[in-house]
């Protein structure tokens, strides 16, 4: 059986089980289909929520960045973690007492205002839109590899197949497919990385061999790798960032972005309890760890192994020749994902840094620039191919590459419809909307949302993991602090809110643009993106922080200058405050 | 102001001690041990390199996981102490 029938086989498989469980679940129990997760045990609950969350962001794109950049790209790892302890203290709890399903609802009521409310639904909308790209990004990539076609028809592919994913969305709400899709996940990811870690340290556990002895040249894995790079001109994996403000600063819009991502949100609403709110995000978390504890060993072997494959005699000796490149090279040239140009004519694939400080070097090797390119969001998918492993093993990392994508992509252009039609239109437009009327709206709204992703995705502002970074910005800097003043704080009324909000979407949006092109439309950025252009050396993945404080700032100024908010609204805080009396999460 | 609440005052200014105390170890392990203060435990030697690596990749994701555990048993405990579980 040739590799692309098995890799049809498991992504066909996985498909087939996910439908085949929403239908039984649906079979068994109406009421589970409505109440979303209502009598759902916190750990399944916590397994479901670990599917939602993880994107192609966290399963195509994170270790490839993390392989690119080592030690300086950790923030990926913190940023989308750390976010849960927020969740778990600052919001999910007081968000599942208030008892309704969406964001915009909470932000409307507490601030008694159609305006907030409105306002809200925009960030959201903003922040949605620019994280489908970034699955759209990941999900092409993926298609393109494992249908062997250009990438810019792979991500066609994916969005002909999402926007179905996404229609047949009833699914969704059940929890038992989204615990079959982190189960398909989770394995798709470690396997590859149990043999890799095998191979290179002999250790069985990925995150343990990362700390371990490389058994080849029995040094340990990590200085084995840092002695590779620094011999190719590349920094060393380990290296301590110069620049730490803005390492802070991205780890931190990550990290208060994951809290105020309406997706993950909503999953808070629907448990049972105030106490079992609190339970889910711990197990949320865990099921998280278990691919994010795994991720730095899969980044740093791969780098490793790509390294010995062109270098097989070591990173002194001549390269592999280009007409004995191993097949995934040649698959992954077909996407146009890896590109080779002989600059020297030799014939042989010199992979290197070429920067200022390495060029006496290169020219003594008879080098004339770095030859090949290899996009990093491949990394994780070509990662079983590159350590040889069996057929099988690459079936299915495309199997759950393409959960992961498809699973998210189809969750946030739901949220986007239902913001668009029932928030929008419903709420504030036509109240008098026929269902039928509001679900044609919907649809239109997800077509539209898939669309701009997709004509976005081809050229992207960055890779996968990027583009989903700007998202979270985004969320970062507008949305998690209006909730969190709405809870802890009795003060802040509608005006400062409003304000608020706005400040902190428009200096967000503003700073991106700048450097990534207005709208994220290709070459239109005003300035380019480098670290001497950025203030005080911020890049535009950081700035969220930077817009939440600003957010926070206007929010309490303009508040602190108008009138309090109403008697009942304080009376709401206080009641959201106290877990006793929380009801069932109704609808409206 | 009745029993009620003053014993709700009470519960809540608890609960923000616990968040207090809690996001202070949830900075030191990311944004301090992991970042800012990654120079300072360079001595500190762990697996071929040194610890404010380990915290950035993996130690860091321990420490959320054990606080938000840690959270929700005690919010859980205060609930009753207060009398406010549901």
């Amino acid at each position: 059986m040739d590799q692309f029938t098995i890799n049809l086989l498991f992504v066909g498989g996985s498909f087939a089980l996910y439908f085949g469980i929403a239908f039984w679940a649906r079979a068994g129990s109406t009421k589970e289909f409505y109440v979303a997760g209502g009598g759902v045990h916190p750990v399944l609950n916590g397994m479901a929520t670990a599917a939602d969350w993880m994107s192609a962001a966290s399963f195509i794109s994170m270790a490839g960045l993390i392989a690119a950049g080592g030690y300086a790209n950790s923030t990926f790892l913190m940023g989308w973690t750390g976010g849960y302890v927020l969740l778990a203290m600052l919001l999910a709890p007081y968000l599942r007492k208030f008892g309704k399903f969406t964001v915009p609802d909470f932000i409307g009521d507490r601030f008694y205002s159609r305006t907030a409310r409105l306002v809200a639904v925009a960030c959201l909308i903003t922040a949605s839109v620019t994280y489908v790209i970034g699955q759209m990004t990941g999900a092409g990539v993926a298609f393109s590899r494992f249908l062997e076609v250009d990438k810019n028809t792979g991500l066609m592919i994916a969005a002909i197949v999402v926007f179905f994913y996404a229609v047949l969305g009833g699914m969704k709400g059940i929890t038992y497919t989204q615990v079959a899709q982190y189960v398909v996940l989770i394995i798709a990811y470690t396997i590859p990385a149990v043999f890799i870690s095998l191979q290179l340290t002999d250790t069985f556990l990925p995150a343990i061999g990362l700390f371990s002895t490389h058994t080849e040249s029995g040094m340990p894995l990590l200085q084995k790798l840092d002695e590779v790079v620094r011999e190719l001109g590349f920094r060393d994996y380990t290296a301590d960032v110069d620049n730490k403000l803005n390492m802070v600063l991205f780890t931190l819009s990550l990290m208060i972005g994951t809290a105020g991502l309406p997706h993950v949100i909503i999953r808070f609403f629907t448990v049972p309890k105030v106490a079992d709110a609190r339970w889910s995000a711990g197990w949320a978390l865990v099921f998280i760890a278990l691919l994010y504890l795994t991720a730095p060993a899969v980044a740093s072997m791969a780098r490793l192994n790509l390294m010995t494959t062109i270098y097989p005699s070591g990173p002194t000796e001549q390269p592999i020749e280009y007409a004995e490149r191993p097949d995934w090279i040649q698959t992954w040239e077909t996407t146009g994902l890896i590109k080779y140009e002989d600059k020297n004519g030799d014939g042989r694939i010199q992979f290197y840094n070429d920067t200022p400080t390495y060029e006496a070097e290169a020219t003594a090797r008879g080098w004339e620039g770095n030859e090949l390119t290899v996009n990093r969001d491949i990394l994780v998918l070509a990662n079983p191919e590159i350590a040889n492993l069996p057929g099988w093993v690459i079936g299915l990392i495309a199997a759950g590459g393409l959960a992961a994508a498809l699973s998210t992509a189809a969750g946030l252009l739901l949220a986007i419809s239902s913001a668009v039609s029932h928030d929008v239109i419903k709420g504030s437009i036509n109240p008098d909307i026929s269902d039928k009327g509001e679900l044609t709206v919907a649809r239109i709204s997800m077509f539209v949302a898939i669309i701009v992703a997709t004509y976005l995705g081809m050229n992207p502002p960055g890779f996968a993991a990027q583009v989903v970074a700007l998202a979270f910005g985004i969320a970062a800097a507008s949305i998690f602090p209006a909730l969190m003043m709405g809870i802890f704080s009795k003060r802040v009324n509608s005006k400062g809110a409003v304000s608020g909000m706005l400040a902190g979407l428009i200096s967000t949006l503003v700073y991106i643009f700048l450097f990534l092109g207005w709208f994220f439309i290709p070459g239109t950025a005003t300035l380019a993106n480098t670290p001497d252009n950025w203030l005080l050396g911020i890049s535009p993945l950081s700035f969220g922080a930077v817009g939440a404080v600003i957010n926070f700032a206007v929010a309490f100024a303009v508040s602190s200058m108008t009138e309090e908010p109403p008697k009942e609204i304080q009376e709401l805080v206080e009641n959201v405050r106290y877990p006793q009396g929380a009801g069932n999460a109704v609808d409206h | 102001m009745s029993d009620h609440s003053i014993n709700a005052e009470k519960y809540w200014q608890a609960n923000l001690r616990l968040i207090l105390g809690s996001l202070v170890i949830w900075a030191l392990a990311s944004y301090g041990c992991a970042i800012l203060l990654r120079p300072m435990l360079s001595g500190i030697h762990i697996g071929g390199t040194d610890l404010g690596f380990w915290f950035a990749q993996q130690g860091s994701i321990l420490v959320f996981i054990a606080l938000t555990f840690f959270y929700a048993w005690k919010m859980n405990k205060l609930d009753e102490e207060f009398g406010l579980q549901e």
